[in-house]
């Protein structure tokens, strides 16, 4: 069902988890559609110099967060706010038809996270 | 090949070699349509009878009682659609249940569109239903009561005795201007056979759903018992086979397959269900000892001996299917994320799982080759997946924790 890129980003789940006292936070999703999704950024001067998530939801939803970490990372919050789904997908290689929505909410999680800047 | 831990019994079997064995000649030497009269039809028509009369001695009813099917979710729907039409001059209604397989659900719901009523009963915390609800919805117009001999999803097994008694006491009671008017009582065993003992003449069953898969034969093959006089229309029309009921030629290794699984698996029923329920309560209680926050979903006692059904707090359970799945240990979720669609397990919600809960659940299916290093080992690398998914949940906080504990 998933190829090897999202497996990968999935069970390495590199960005996981909290940034304390963090610049920017966004959550998104509701646990009874199954996702939630929360990501955590540091920023300095208008750089995101990290970001980190937590992720209740499958594999793709685990895997899309990790690779919304992984693009905001080194970028201006003018270019994060920039970044689809598309983008998300395309690090992804694909996602299956039904697991769409799952890189829609990363691209929503950055979005709400950047929403204060 | 890798060796992996297989616990997705209630899935699929694999077929038992010695069925394969007396399933082999009828692809290339007894190859004949049993519906030929020569010689060679003749030893498969004798094939499709000796199977036949395996299926009938197992259930306690005459082989003729006996319709085979290309699987228990056709069974299921030439059973509702069957009993539907042929007796709506006597009534329009149907009593199930909400936690059917969806070869009962999705045929009920397509009914309703065709100017059928349905009842729906409720199930408690455990999956189990209310003898009372179903007889106070008993009504003059009720044709049909279908309930399943044992759940799927969760493993609660339903009185099916009891609520034959109750439907056959409602049929001696009812004072009907229309003396031919039944209500007629169908289970979806299909989950049932080969785990716990059905007689269909003891628990007044009219019509009784079977797949061969599940016990060790091969797919695509099923049967309905469909019990002398019960009215029942035709689901498939063709030619003649099946005494005119059920037309197509006969699946003839699947049906001599399904003969030798059901025979089997009734040979060997007391001592297979023993013996697998003693590693599912193992199962059961490993998981509990070391993996805090989970909910046991199911009848503890009244329970299919192969089935263990779990709901981990603060994940959810697609993720836990994936790791695992890695690490060769196959088993299935009634997480919605794994199916496609987006509900929760219909099972799971009608009996009261919070929906985010029910989106963490996890069902292990034992066979009677399952042993119990292997469960050790499940139990290992289901803790560390646990441990990992939590450790990344937003849900997993210490609030949320504190609120469980008070809890329980």
């Amino acid at each position: 069902m998933y190829n090897d890129k999202v497996l990968k980003a999935f069970t390495e789940a590199k960005h996981a988890g909290v940034i304390e006292n963090a610049d920017a936070v966004g959550q998104v999703g509701n646990a009874s559609c199954g996702d939630i999704m929360k990501i955590y950024m540091r920023v300095e001067k208008g750089v995101i110099t990290d970001a980190k998530f937590q992720t209740f939801g499958c594999a793709a939803a685990i895997a899309s967060s990790s690779v919304a970490c992984e693009l905001v990372i080194g970028k201006t919050v003018e270019q994060a706010k920039k970044i689809t789904n598309k983008q998300v997908l395309d690090v992804l290689g694909s996602l299956p038809a039904e697991k769409i929505h799952c890189s829609v909410l990363a691209e929503e999680a950055i979005e709400e996270a950047l929403k204060a800047f | 090949m890798i060796k992996h831990i297989y616990l997705d019994n209630a899935a699929t079997t694999p077929v038992d070699e010695v069925v394969l064995n007396e399933m082999l000649p009828f692809f290339t030497d007894v190859y004949a349509n049993p519906a030929s009269q020569y010689y060679l039809g003749r030893q498969a028509s004798e094939a499709v009878e000796n199977a036949r009369k395996r299926v009938a001695d197992v259930l306690g009813c005459a082989p003729t009682e006996v319709y085979f099917t290309s699987s228990g979710t056709e069974a299921n729907n030439w059973a509702i659609r069957g009993v539907a039409f042929a007796n709506k001059d006597k009534g329009n209604h149907i009593i199930t249940t909400k936690v059917e397989h969806h070869s009962v659900l999705n045929v009920c719901k397509q009914l309703q569109k065709e100017g059928f009523e349905v009842t729906y009963l409720d199930v408690d915390s455990d999956g189990q239903i209310c003898l009372k609800q179903l007889k106070d919805a008993i009504k003059d117009t009720t044709i049909l009561v279908s309930i399943m001999a044992a759940n799927n999803e969760v493993g609660t097994l339903y009185p099916i005795k009891e609520i034959g008694k109750v439907i056959a006491k409602a049929n001696k009671d009812a004072k009907r201007s229309e003396p031919s008017h039944k209500i007629y009582f169908h289970t979806d065993a299909v989950q049932a056979i080969g785990a716990v003992k059905i007689c269909v003449k003891e628990c007044h069953i009219d019509l009784l759903s079977l797949s061969a898969h599940k016990i060790n034969g091969p797919k695509g093959c099923g049967a309905l018992v469909v019990r002398n006089g019960v009215r029942v229309g035709k689901l498939i029309y063709g030619g003649a086979q099946e005494r005119n009921k059920r037309a197509g030629t006969h699946n003839m290794a699947g049906i001599v397959g399904l003969g030798k699984a059901i025979e089997l698996a009734e040979a060997n029923r007391e001592k297979n269900a023993k013996d697998i329920a003693k590693n599912r309560d193992y199962l059961i209680q490993q998981i509990r000892q070391h993996i805090p926050y989970t909910r046991l979903n199911g009848c503890a006692k009244e329970r299919l001996p192969n089935n263990v059904s779990f709901c981990f707090y603060f994940i959810e359970g697609e993720g836990m299917l994936i790791h695992m799945d890695l690490l060769g240990i196959y088993c299935s979720t009634g997480s919605a994320c794994a199916s496609g669609s987006l509900a929760a397990s219909h099972v799971l919600v009608a009996m009261g799982v919070p929906i985010e809960l029910a989106h963490g659940s996890i069902r292990f299916t034992l066979s009677k080759k399952t042993t119990k290093e292997e469960l050790d080992i499940t139990v290992e690398k289901l803790k560390g997946i646990v441990e990992k998914l939590r450790a990344i949940s937003p849900l997993y906080t210490k609030e949320a924790r504190a609120r469980l504990n008070d809890k329980c």
